[in-house]
């Protein structure tokens, strides 16, 4: 597997020409591309960000899919088979079809990210990711005008997946974006993580990456991907609409109903730190939701 | 030896040894690096749901008693029931240490805020009432009142269980468990106590 190291999406120049862009675009290299590398460029605030161990990134999950124990999915996760798997295109799409996930990808080089995960538990956690950024996938698959919205539908296979047999969440996992937010640069589908194929408790064989957004939406074994007109349902929506919304956007200043989102702790330390806006990627995505009420949206 | 003897000199101390067993465990995981990958949490939920067993137990001494006809083991209820508070109180001070960094002011505003803290709150405030009336002095000061004062535990363990049960994510099925539990205990209260052992007036010493 060839693997581009920290490079950056083909952003087309149209978009470097204005400074602003051009400096929030050297932050961002500087935050996801060179955390791992240990380049010493500074991340975002002045913070270079060090990944969280490997043993915590892929022993501490939340996959109901393998039990709600943040442990379940390690210990479980083997009866899922992450090979061969075929993703289903459909909804309003030029090259609608099932993908065997080898050909999905196929000519299209990934990349290692360091990014923040922020849990909507308060909890957080670095990781290196090995993903494609969704939007190269999307503009293969040429989707069409009625296309507002991406969905996201993962497995459903209780024999795979015996955390299923529990009605403990609308199964199968859903999620969903805005088609903006699928297409933004920092939107991956991740395939691995450590330089290693993604673990199945983490999510194999692919998984969606949105590091501004609450780890919920980070759908998880996706087997569905469909362009839509309408607004898709997603399952932590359907099962609590007052504590976990579609947007999901990291944010401070917004409290789950049951707790402040104002800090969070990362995995294996005593004591919290401030959530930044946006988990700490307001420049390149705060605009996306310039207008919006985010206290109504959240 | 007698059945007093026996209780000062094996039970007691055997209390002391189980009743500090976990408090142990949790210094030398935290020690030793052995607890979860959120400490903070782990420690929180394992003092917290061990508050809550051994409310259980303080529970269970008054149908045991009435059951067995061994009158003597109330003279152990008022240690079990200490360690109970001091368990809720280690597992409210983990919150106010490490959640909230010793700010009152954020404390103030979580019991306000956030209704499943307000009520785990509350049952913390009655054990603290009930231990502070705890002492024999108290009991003799306090006389008939004492017991009726005293049933408030049936409130801190209810409230303790629907605290527990808010603070889940979703999955409720331990909750529900130690609801089951609490339920049947207060269900053994409702058998008729043998008519030999039928407690009178409550003596202690």
């Amino acid at each position: 597997m060839l693997i581009r190291r920290s490079s950056p999406p083909g952003i087309p120049s149209s978009e470097i020409t204005d400074e602003k862009l051009y400096w929030s675009r050297r932050e961002w290299l500087a935050s996801v591309g060179f955390g791992l590398a240990g380049a010493g460029l500074p991340g975002l605030q002045g913070e270079a960000l060090k990944p969280t161990p490997y043993d915590l990134v892929t022993g501490y999950n939340n996959f109901y899919e393998f039990g709600t124990g943040k442990d379940d999915p390690k210990a479980n996760a083997h009866t899922l088979k992450p090979k061969p798997w075929g993703i289903v295109v459909e909804g309003d799409v030029k090259r609608p079809g099932v993908y065997d996930l080898d050909d999905f990808f196929r000519g299209l080089a990934p990349e290692e990210r360091v990014y923040r995960h922020r849990c909507v538990e308060a909890w957080s956690m670095v990781a290196p990711w090995l993903g494609y950024p969704l939007r190269d996938v999307i503009k293969r698959l040429e989707p069409g005008p009625k296309a507002r919205y991406v969905e996201f539908i993962t497995l459903l296979d209780p024999v795979q997946m015996p955390g299923q047999r529990r009605r403990v969440l609308d199964w199968p996992y859903l999620e969903g974006l805005r088609m903006d937010e699928a297409m933004h640069p920092l939107t991956l589908l991740v395939v691995g993580v450590y330089g290693k194929p993604l673990p199945n408790q983490n999510g194999a064989p692919v998984r969606l990456v949105v590091p501004w957004k609450y780890g919920f939406k980070g759908g998880k074994s996706i087997v569905r991907i469909r362009f839509v007109e309408q607004q898709p349902r997603n399952t932590w929506n359907i099962a609590a609409p007052n504590e976990y919304g579609f947007y999901a956007n990291v944010n401070p200043a917004v409290d789950h109903p049951r707790w402040s989102q104002a800090r969070e702790r990362p995995l294996g330390q005593f004591f919290m730190k401030p959530t930044l806006m946006f988990n700490g990627y307001a420049d390149q995505v705060a605009s996306l939701y310039a207008g919006m009420d985010l206290r109504v949206n959240y | 030896m007698t059945e007093a003897q026996a209780i000062r000199r094996l039970v007691k101390p055997a209390l002391w040894l189980a009743g500090l067993t976990p408090l142990a465990w949790q210094v030398w995981a935290f020690f030793t690096g052995h607890l979860e990958a959120e400490p903070v949490k782990g420690m929180e939920h394992f003092t917290g749901r061990t508050a809550l067993v051994i409310l259980f137990i303080t529970l269970s001494v008054t149908p045991l008693r009435r059951l067995t006809g061994w009158n003597g083991i109330i003279k152990v209820r008022r240690l079990i029931g200490l360690f109970a508070f001091f368990y809720a109180l280690v597992h409210f001070s983990i919150f106010l240490v490490f959640d909230l960094a010793l700010s009152f002011g954020d404390l103030t505003r979580e019991v306000v805020k956030r209704p499943w803290i307000t009520v785990g709150f509350s049952a913390l405030l009655l054990l603290a009432v009930l231990a502070a009336t705890s002492p024999q002095a108290m009991v003799r000061r306090l006389g008939r009142r004492w017991r009726t004062l005293h049933r408030l535990i049936y409130v801190a363990a209810a409230l303790g269980v629907l605290h527990f049960t808010w603070a889940q994510k979703k999955d409720i099925r331990l909750p529900l468990i130690y609801a089951g539990v609490l339920a049947g205990i207060l269900a053994l209260r409702l058998v008729p106590a043998r008519a030999a052992v039928r407690p009178g007036p409550l003596r202690r010493r």
